[in-house]
């Protein structure tokens, strides 16, 4: 039987649709959380709640006093189980949630990376686990020989 | 971007630098006075076999020239992992690095 070319568009079409869906969900950038311009949308936003667990199971390594600001290297490692992701987030700046990392089953719960403080500010992390959020945070200043821009 | 994959004890250790500006969209311009339209990275992923093994998902606090790390298990030696990065304004690098 031969196929007419408008219903082999149809099909074809409808099905790469069906097989992109799948990918999209996981690819979402949380464009409402990263927008947020305050610590407590931001958590809203990107997890649906505010309530915090202060955790002395989380690690977190990040300067006291920061000579640079523009790159302000920073740590995490936790013993918690079951991590789900960890997101970190910088009071002060413009737009406060500055990274939200997925961790699958076969991943350690530790990563290192480099953020920018607009101001000295309190840098908090936070770590979603059995759909709880435990939290760490630490106050990092600027070194007054920091250049500016 | 740079990558780097060593194996030791069954455990892989990535470490990524990505070359961006990533610009905030807050800057200005100081000869002409007009603002440096924001252009950052939005997502990196890493995948081993098939299978995500890390998805970061960045906004415009991260400095420039994005530097991470990372280590995950199941993986062995040999094995390729692919990094691939795209950004608000919709361009991506896609990169296959080694496990050594």
């Amino acid at each position: 039987m031969a196929i007419s070319r408008r219903k082999f568009l149809t099909i074809s079409s409808t099905a790469c649709l069906i097989l992109m869906a799948p990918l999209k969900v996981l690819a979402v950038w949380s464009s409402t959380a990263f927008y947020s311009k305050n610590l407590d949308d931001a958590y809203r936003n990107l997890f649906d709640s505010t309530e915090l667990i202060e955790s002395y199971r989380i690690k977190l390594k990040v300067p006291k006093i920061a000579n640079n600001k523009e790159a302000v290297p920073i740590s995490v490692k936790t013993s918690i189980k079951n991590v789900e992701s960890i997101s970190l987030f910088v009071k002060g700046n413009p737009q406060p949630l500055a990274a939200t990392f997925q961790i699958p089953a076969d991943t350690l719960p530790e990563l290192s990376t480099r953020i920018r403080l607009e101001q000295a500010s309190i840098v908090t992390v936070v770590i979603k686990s059995d759909g709880k959020l435990f939290s760490k945070n630490q106050e990092v200043k600027l070194a007054t020989s920091s250049c500016p821009g | 971007m740079n990558v780097k994959a060593k194996i030791k004890n069954n455990v892989t250790h990535v470490r990524v630098l990505a070359q961006h500006p990533m610009e905030t969209g807050h800057r200005v311009n100081i000869q002409t006075g007009e603002k440096i339209p924001a252009k950052y990275i939005q997502e990196l992923r890493c995948e081993c076999n098939d299978k995500v093994v890390f998805l970061a998902q960045f906004g415009t606090s991260v400095s420039q020239d994005p530097f991470l790390s990372f280590s995950f298990e199941g993986a062995k030696k040999g094995d390729s992992i692919t990094l691939r990065w795209n950004d608000n304004s919709g361009d991506t690098e896609k990169i296959e690095a080694t496990i050594k």
